[in-house]
């Protein structure tokens, strides 16, 4: 994609309105159930708030390098040392439903 | 027309070491559920990954001896999706900044060589293991409920990707054999298909042969062996050429195969479009392979088991086929080059590891080429029975080739004359057939009299005295 | 009698030290003051009621994790969590001999401004209880200021300790990013969450910085302070090289009776022998509110993932499969601005827009730390309000999420460049109080300290709420 091109996409992005079906589209790779009501007033705040944020968009950043992190570091890692495990006890305290020591859930 | 079948594939190993990939909780397999746990494999609030040093060291030193370039800088991503084994609603795994890329594994063939290219080699979590319970069989659909035990959740998982390069089925089985081989013989997997420490997904389309076009790919899922893989790939070959034949048109599927009944036919799903959502895991800092690290690692790399192949041939003059049975495991492949240093023919080395040895499952490596090499030597001159007797035993502690060569085999025509003359008496129409022309009844007339003497006679002077007594 | 109002930790410690005062009996003092006055302030989701450690108490923002305590980061999805594990701050200050006073109200998920998003009711502000305490660590800076504890931790993202030290009238400190672990810290935003001090004094700050900061091996983003930590004492500013930001000093929507406030302070920091001169951070200010609004929630949609009702915390039952499960209970556990922020996050990650949305933001972050860089090589220290208004009306801002965004405006652009930011009292506005916000250069906490010090002394605010002056002790 060239330059042109690219920008053009960009702005597309920062410009245009959340659709409904984008909302229910988000709402779903978020596994948040939404009712119609909720779809609506969540779809109009979020149009404001991405129109907002779109102003990430009036600067041309070709060539500037992100920022994952505030800090430089690298390779920051443990040794292959085994530190413990928690009891079976432990692992299901909180478990809101569990079968022998497994954790369970409804069908998949 | 003819087709050329284009396959890559994407293989998942689990790496052996100690602990988690990014929790510091023991790797066991076959416990109770949930037993090697903890805040940060079970996803707590507020828990951090730490990843594995020995972990990222490996996944180098797999990179290097599948000749991938090292990253100067490599980077965790989140790759967000939910499912009940996936604690943390994303998987920390590598996106566009893996550790390894740009790698090849020549895979020799009978014929031609396969030079197959590694797109990549990254690192990454394996999920916990869900059990689905309830519904008919246990099989997904109408299951009841979902078990989740989290102890493999977290296990070092390298995901190697290849190049769509292979050409057959044959091919595809033959580089997963040796890049198993390979992470084995690195001592860094058990790469183990029943125990779910190698994985694989196959990746097949064909085309035109001669053309180079890429044509829409069908994926397959869940195959448990590599014999079953090189069926399962051919079968889809001839089910792609079908299509094309009849003037169709192959779609874009995956196909899971059911694992327990290899028969059945693979259950279809459309591709569902997913959205990842990957971003750089921002909980972890970039990995930058220092240099003597990776120059060291390069170091402690073994010869490659299809270098290793190639050069048995060359070497010592094999077939392809005995030189890839002997490059079957390091060890089988060390004995057979210790043995013929020791003096042993190169073909008769190679004829009696793949076959006689092969069979009394001796472990290789227990074996000192040494003695066997002397017991290799005998082979002519020694009873069948008790070149097998010390073939199973050269694995033994203190093994010693003497006791079982020379001494105590009959060999003298006087003595063996009775004996000769015994058999012959006993098998007149044997006799009669053999002079009438059946020469191959001479090998009967052997074993007769070897049985007579429990197989201590010298085999050479009985032939010799078998072959006067008929051809008198 | 036991002052709680007017006590500060320094002083408590000296007292325990001097063995004239037992650790039971001061941790029992803050729990009379937490009986007497919390009906109203709700600054704590739950107290401990007996000390577990000879030191001061402390008080803790309820998303650290403490082994066997309920943390619920002010959310019902967690509600009834109780962490198998101690984050490491805790950890700290056990070692520190620190005893738990309680866990600290919150907004959800630290997403918010007024801790009015709690999921178990707002906390409202010891100066006027009409009004909110600030947040997202409203419920710590109203303990602080209410003398219901002598300091407390609470942890900032895009301003959630800077932000209600402010608006309480205490001090808060929001550490360069990886001085602290964040290990055991429910996570909001990864790469801006940082845990922080409150405290009546910058000296309390230090002393409980000093406690809790250095390299984690639990948290590979952490780093061992290059200098440790030193409590000031100098009350002049001379040889000090101060920066005024004219942009974080006259954006829109500053009131002028904090601008008044601020002002002085400047002018004292002068007065103390500072050489003060304005300076710029244009992109910062302008585009860090549009960039931190991209990141944290994009980080957040990733984070909040794990809430999903199969290991711990709320499940809501339905007679479908796992993923209906999965939608219900997030449904029912979140309250909307989880649920906002998730969605947008999860919008500006999604396919096709990372590139414009994520990406983009990531790079306006590199500017932002650039711009800030180049400023650090001529100044010390920054100047600027903490927030543009004093402490606000609960309701005003809460159907209006953007004006609620608007909170933060000043906090977030050193917040994105991941340096440390002192807020200190430095008036009143209103009768309310205004917070002064000091940005030192990564590491620069004892610069901070030093500058917050001498001008607190100079100050020299009177930190209990004036409608509670008269009945202070217990």
């Amino acid at each position: 994609m060239g330059p042109v091109a690219f920008s053009e996409t960009f702005e597309r992005i920062w410009t245009m309105a959340i659709s409904r079906e984008e909302v229910r589209h988000v709402a779903r790779l978020a596994r948040l159930e939404l009712s119609e009501d909720e779809l609506a007033r969540f779809g109009g705040q979020l149009d404001a708030i991405l129109e907002a944020v779109g102003k990430v968009g009036e600067l041309d950043l070709s060539g500037v390098e992100p920022t994952a992190h505030p800090l430089d570091l690298v390779n920051v890692w443990s040794d292959d040392e085994p530190r413990g495990s928690l009891s079976v006890a432990e692992v299901l305290a909180n478990a809101p439903d569990s079968e022998d020591t497994f954790f369970r859930v409804p069908p998949a | 027309m003819s087709w050329q079948p284009v396959i890559g594939l994407e293989i998942h190993i689990h790496l052996k070491t100690r602990t988690k990939m990014f929790c510091r909780c023991e790797l066991a397999y076959g416990l109770d559920a949930n037993t090697r746990t903890c805040p940060i494999c079970l996803g707590h609030p507020g828990t951090l990954p730490v990843p594995n040093a020995r972990a990222i060291e490996w996944t180098i030193k797999l990179g290097l001896a599948l000749g991938c370039e090292i990253a100067d800088r490599a980077i965790f991503h989140r790759k967000n999706y939910f499912y009940p084994d996936l604690p943390k609603g994303y998987q920390i795994s590598q996106y566009d900044e893996p550790l390894c890329r740009h790698g090849r594994l020549l895979v020799p063939g009978p014929e031609v060589d396969a030079e197959v290219g590694i797109v990549r080699a990254h690192l990454e979590e394996d999920a916990a293991k869900n059990v689905h319970v309830g519904g008919a069989a246990g099989r997904i659909h109408g299951a009841g409920r979902t078990l989740v035990d989290f102890n493999r959740g977290g296990t070092p998982l390298v995901e190697i990707v290849t190049r769509p390069d292979l050409h057959s089925a044959d091919e595809a089985r033959r580089f997963l054999q040796l890049l198993r081989q390979t992470v084995v013989e690195l001592g860094i997997s058990d790469a183990e298909m029943e125990k779910g420490s190698l994985r694989f997904d196959v990746n097949v389309s064909v085309r035109p042969a001669g053309s180079d076009e890429l044509r829409t790919r069908t994926e397959l899922k869940n195959m448990n062996s590599f014999a079953f893989a090189a069926r399962g790939i051919q079968r889809e070959v001839d089910r792609q050429i079908g299509i094309y034949e009849a003037g169709g048109e192959v779609e874009q599927e995956t196909l899971h195969f059911d694992p327990d009944h290899e028969l059945a036919p693979p259950l279809r799903s459309k591709e569902e479009a997913q959205d990842y959502r990957y971003f750089p895991e921002p909980d972890l800092v970039p990995l930058a392979p220092p240099r003597q690290l990776v120059e060291r690692l390069r170091k402690e790399i073994p010869e490659p088991p299809g270098a290793r192949i190639r050069r048995f041939e060359s070497q010592y003059g094999l077939r392809f086929y005995d030189a890839e049975v002997l490059n079957g495991s390091v060890a089988l492949a060390e004995l057979y080059e210790r043995v013929v240093s020791a003096g042993v023919d190169a073909k008769a080395a190679s004829n009696v590891l793949m076959n006689e040895f092969a069979r009394t499952g001796v472990e290789p490596g227990a074996v000192d080429a040494v003695e066997l090499a002397k017991v290799i030597e005998a082979r002519a001159r020694i009873p069948r029975d008790r070149f097998n007797e010390a073939l199973a035993g050269s694995g033994d502690p203190g093994f010693d080739a003497e006791r079982y060569l020379g001494d105590g085999l009959v060999v003298e025509t006087s003595e063996l004359e009775p004996l000769v003359e015994r058999v012959l008496a006993a098998n007149e129409k044997e006799v009669a057939a053999y002079r009438a022309g059946k020469r191959g009844l001479l090998g009967f007339f052997v074993g007769q009299v070897m049985r007579e003497t429990g197989g201590n006679a010298d085999a050479r002077v009985v032939n010799e005295l078998l072959r006067t007594k008929l051809d008198a | 009698m036991i002052d709680t109002l007017r006590l500060t930790a320094e002083e408590a410690a000296a007292l325990l030290e001097r063995r004239e005062l037992s650790a039971a009996e001061l941790h029992a003092a803050y729990l009379d003051a937490i009986r007497a006055r919390d009906g109203e302030l709700h600054a704590y989701l739950r107290t401990v009621d007996e000390p577990d450690a000879d030191g001061v108490p402390v008080a803790l923002k309820d998303l650290i994790c403490t082994r066997g305590v309920e943390t619920t980061a002010g959310s019902r999805i967690l509600a009834g969590y109780v962490p198998p594990y101690d984050a490491t701050v805790a950890t700290r200050c056990r070692a520190a001999r620190l005893s738990f006073l309680g866990k600290t109200n919150m907004d959800e998920f630290a997403m918010g401004s007024s801790t009015e998003n709690s999921g178990f009711g707002p906390t409202r502000n010891p100066w006027d209880p009409d009004r909110v305490p600030g947040g997202s660590s409203g419920g710590s800076a109203a303990a602080v200021a209410a003398g219901l504890a002598p300091w407390a931790l609470g942890s900032d993202t895009g301003g959630s300790i800077k932000q209600p030290a402010a608006l309480c009238g205490v001090v808060g400190l929001r550490p360069t990013y990886g001085t602290v672990s964040r290990y055991g810290i429910v996570a909001f935003a990864s790469s801006l969450d940082q845990i922080g001090p409150i405290a009546k004094t910058v000296r309390d700050c230090a002393l409980l910085y000093r406690i809790i900061a250095g390299r984690d091996p639990c948290d590979t983003t952490t780093v061992d302070l290059p200098e440790s930590v030193e409590l000031p004492e100098t009350e002049h500013l001379r040889g000090l090289r101060v920066g005024v930001p004219r942009e974080l000093n006259e954006a829109e929507g500053i009131e002028p009776g904090v601008t008044e406030a601020v002002n002085r302070a400047v002018e004292l920091a002068r007065e103390l022998g500072a050489d003060v001169s304005e300076c710029e951070l244009p992109r910062s200010v302008e585009y860090g509110l549009s960039c931190y609004y991209l990141i944290a929630p994009a980080e957040a949609s990733s984070n909040l993932a794990r809430y999903d009702g199969v290991r711990y915390g709320l499940r809501s039952e339905t007679n479908g499969d796992t993923r209906a499960m999965y939608e219900r209970t997030r449904h029912d556990g979140f309250g909307d601005e989880p649920k906002r922020r998730i969605m947008l996050g999860a919008y500006a990650l999604s396919a096709g827009y990372y590139e414009a949305f994520y990406g983009q933001a990531q790079k306006v972050r590199t500017l932002i730390r650039r711009e800030h860089d180049a400023l650090f090589e001529r100044f010390d220290v920054l100047l600027s309000p903490t927030s543009p208004t004093v402490a606000f009306r609960l309701g005003e801002r809460t159907e209006n999420p953007l004006a609620m965004y608007l909170s933060d405006v000043l906090t977030i652009p050193s917040n994105l460049a991941g340096l440390p930011g002192l807020s200190i009292p430095c008036g009143l506005s209103e009768g309310l109080p205004v917070g002064l916000q000091l940005i030192g250069r990564q590491f620069a906490e004892n610069a901070l300290f030093r500058v917050g010090h001498a001008l607190e002394r100079a100050l020299a605010f009177g930190y209990v709420p004036s409608r509670l002056r008269d009945g202070g002790a217990v």
